[in-house]
């Protein structure tokens, strides 16, 4: 069986995705275009001009420096404007790690909010024109869960704060928000919580996913606690295309579609990936084309099942460009939930002013009905035949309902094992990550007075 | 699920974590269990046994051809399939089935473990040949077209002949070795080349069902580290598949790390999103040979065709003249189909 006709690869593979999987042969190598971008066709290659930069990308050898700026930024505003993630009345938050895709992110908000602010200044009825959104930029720091020298930390904030106080007019405010900021206002108590928390998850996966899902809950935190209305991600296709493995891997593949949207409201504040379309690659490039400055001190190599996954999909990018569009793209199939739409926020007018500028393309109405439950850990909605097996389980009702209120994958990589540490394990979890759980279902409603037992226990919590 | 499994708590010692009186042997790949040898056996037979009731994979009184390749796999099916048919009395009449591609030096020799499960297990075998059925063996073939693309013909030679070989043997079903491994490998592989109808599809345990012969995989949640046993490993001679070889790779390394991964891709795999109104091409019957078929001529008879017209790059090639010169011949179907878009499992004459 070593080639039946669904493994077998000779050809029919390719069948599939002639035009991309064939990118790397259709590169222009010899003939007369040779050097010159294909699409002005006047300016020489990035490949030409900056030979060192568009080594390892695969568009080097085919744009000029400008039009692959252009086409990036169409990109961006692309996703932007045809999924209505930017409204001139949002606030939005740049969720910045110093990492070249956050970087380009913050400065393709920082190029739309220029524009909108110089067609604001050059209007005479101010009362008539539309408002210039306005931007902020938030980094977390987690050096409490990974424990960095303090520093080279200093000298990296410090290096994001010049970059931020360059990106003017108009003026953003960067907030360095810490892990523990998402247990109370006093700090200290959090940390010790949370070195704890990291401390009670033994699977190397579960502790770096565990760190994720307190990334989002943080920038959700921050974002509401100074009034910002919309959280931007600089999450690029190489990054995505990493999730949907992850995801498969580790058995989500029912919340999968949740995660890899333009959009994703259901928090608070809703999350939106206008890079959704770049690869890393590009991002790269961009970065050392503008010389935008990175700040990669903090970047961890990522470790288990995501290291595993990094690697792998870096090496199938290396063997076929077009590799991770590919994964995405198939992803991208899959149904996507009900709150994966941006929402109608604002007063009549505001919507009706920014009506006027949005072009929405992809929203579909979506039938689905929006699921009843979120996992407890990871915010995935949960399938309903999930939650209803786990209902048979034994031991203290405390344990058992948790476990019925997480997904599979945080059961296996991230809860504890016996009911014991159970009990002191929700006892370090943040009040936050219960909420959402919590605003979902009816059929939990047991399994919330018995969290919140667990937490109010701990009376130090803030809101 | 088969995941409850992992509720055992791993004891340490060197005690069978399951009857505790016995030394354990082994620790179980699946769950990395401390386990006896006795009890291992037991598990792993009784997981199938509950994957074909849970499934209702069979009917009493039922036909059921086990594809039968030579490998570790199928030969452990044969087995495991005529042991539970015995023992939980499903009342099954059971058959060998295999296809000899004709490949001197891989075939012969995996056909003659075939026949000595033929005999040990005392399940009567019908070998259907490359040879009988269209004319060709794969090595003559491979003496027209070289290495590049072969597995397209075998593949769907080897897809029909199952097919054709169980429909002499009038079985309701054919039964083949897919273990857990092989299904997460074809999830992900589905992934990587953007595949969602087939992703949709191919974590069913059962395939085919409106066709005359389904097709069902009882190892769907087997590992292959348990199915190997002292059998030698077949890897057939003409396909140095890298591609597939990859994924592979990802997978056990990914065991490595958590065994459980395994299950999870198939977990994921049934659980994707995927709307129902996935289109499928349009069936048909060959008006060639009568198989099952989207087009005017079965994929089979197109590349047979070219094959006995000297034109061996006929239906496989990517240009698209001649996809279309086929076309108009055959009555100009849409030219877009590709290869693989052929559901397997049915077959009417």
């Amino acid at each position: 069986m070593a080639c039946n006709s669904v493994t077998c690869q000779s050809g029919c593979y390719r069948d599939q995705n002639s035009v991309h999987e064939d990118g790397r042969e259709q590169r222009p190598l010899d003939v007369k275009g040779r050097g010159l971008c294909i699409k002005c066709k006047i300016n020489e290659t990035i490949a030409v001009t900056h030979p060192s930069v568009a080594a390892a990308a695969g568009d080097g050898g085919r744009f000029c420096a400008d039009c692959f700026r252009s086409n990036m930024f169409g990109k961006f505003r692309f996703a932007v404007t045809s999924n209505a993630m930017i409204s001139p009345s949002d606030n939005v938050l740049v969720a910045y790690s110093g990492g070249s895709a956050s970087r380009v992110a913050l400065q393709f908000v920082h190029e739309m909010q220029q524009k909108a602010q110089k067609n604001f200044d050059a209007s005479r009825e101010r009362e008539r024109v539309l408002p210039v959104f306005g931007v902020g930029v938030a980094y977390i720091d987690e050096t409490t869960m990974s424990a960095e020298a303090s520093s080279e930390f200093d000298k990296a904030i410090n290096e994001m704060e010049l970059i931020v106080s360059n990106l003017t007019p108009p003026a953003k405010q960067l907030f360095v928000v810490p892990t523990e900021s998402i247990y109370s206002p006093d700090f200290a108590v959090g940390r010790d919580r949370l070195t704890k928390l990291g401390d009670a998850v033994s699977d190397l996966t579960g502790k770096e996913d565990l760190l994720k899902h307190l990334r989002m809950l943080c920038l959700q935190k921050a974002a509401l606690e100074n009034g910002y209305t919309k959280i931007i991600l600089g999450t690029c296709t190489s990054r995505i295309a990493c999730h949907v493995l992850e995801a498969t891997v580790k058995g989500q593949g029912f919340s999968l579609a949740a995660d890899i949207q333009y959009v994703d409201a259901r928090w608070k504040v809703p999350v939106v990936l206008p890079l959704r379309d770049c690869l890393s690659e590009e991002l790269n490039m961009l970065c050392s084309l503008d010389s935008l400055k990175t700040v990669e001190a903090f970047q961890q190599p990522r470790s288990g099942i995501n290291g595993l996954i990094s690697s792998f999909v870096k090496l199938l990018q290396e063997e076929n460009p077009s590799r991770e569009s590919t994964i995405v793209r198939t992803a991208g199939k899959l149904t996507p939930f009900s709150f994966n739409n941006t929402p109608e926020v604002g007063d009549h007018n505001d919507r009706l002013a920014s009506k006027r500028r949005q072009k929405k393309y992809n929203l579909k109405p979506n039938e689905s009905l929006p699921p009843e439950s979120f996992c407890l850990i990871c915010s995935s909605p949960l399938k309903k035949s999930d939650t209803a097996s786990q209902n048979s389980s034994d031991g203290e009702e405390a344990s058992a309902e948790t476990y019925a209120a997480a997904c599979l994958s945080c059961q296996y990589q991230i809860l504890p094992k016996d009911t014991s540490s159970m009990k002191h394990f929700l006892s370090l979890l943040p009040q936050s990550m219960t909420t959402l759980a919590k605003a979902s279902s009816d059929s939990h409603e047991f399994l919330r007075e018995q969290i919140q037992d667990f937490l109010l226990s701990d009376s130090d919590d803030g809101t | 699920m088969a995941s409850v499994e992992t509720a055992a708590k791993p004891r340490g010692g060197r005690f069978c974590t399951v009857c505790n009186d016995r030394r354990a042997a082994l620790k179980r790949p699946k769950t990395l269990e401390q386990i006896c040898k006795e009890c291992f056996y037991a598990v792993f037979e009784d997981e199938i046994h509950r994957v074909i009731v849970d499934n209702h994979l069979f009917k009493r009184g039922e036909r059921v051809a086990i594809g039968a390749s030579g490998g570790k796999d199928s030969t452990v099916l044969a087995y495991v399939m005529s042991e539970l048919n015995r023992r939980h009395d499903y009342g099954l009449d059971l058959f060998l089935l295999s296809v000899d591609e004709g490949i001197t030096g891989y075939r012969d020799d995996s056909l003659e473990t075939v026949k000595r499960n033929e005999i040990q297990y005392g399940l009567p075998l019908k070998v259907v040949s490359y040879k009988d059925l269209y004319g060709w063996t794969m090595d003559e073939i491979v003496k027209l077209i070289g290495l590049k693309n072969n597995c397209t013909f075998c593949g769907v030679f080897r897809r029909q002949a199952l097919d054709r070989g169980a429909a002499l043997l009038k079985v309701d079903k054919l039964v083949t070795g897919h273990n857990a491994d092989d299904i997460a490998e074809t999830v992900l592989l589905n992934i990587l080349r953007g595949d969602i109808a087939r992703l949709s599809r191919c974590t069913s345990i059962i395939t085919g069902e409106d066709g005359p012969i389904p097709r069902c995989k009882p190892f769907k949640y087997t590992y292959e580290k348990e199915i190997r046993l002292d059998y030698f490993s077949t890897e057939c001679i003409y396909s140095p598949n890298a591609y597939r070889g990859f994924a592979r790779e990802f997978i056990k390394d990914l065991e490595r790390i958590r065994p459980r991964a395994i299950l999870d891709i198939i977990t994921s795999g049934e659980d994707f999103r995927i709307a129902t109104y996935t289109k499928m091409p349009e069936q048909g019957n060959c008006e060639r040979c009568g198989y099952i078929s989207s087009q005017k001529w079965c994929k089979a008879c197109v590349l047979l065709d070219g094959l006995n017209r000297g034109l061996p790059k006929m239906g496989i090639s990517r240009t698209r003249g001649l996809d279309n010169e086929r076309n108009q011949d055959t009555g100009g179907t849409n030219g877009t189909k590709n290869l693989q878009s052929k559901q397997c499992g049915s077959l009417d004459f």
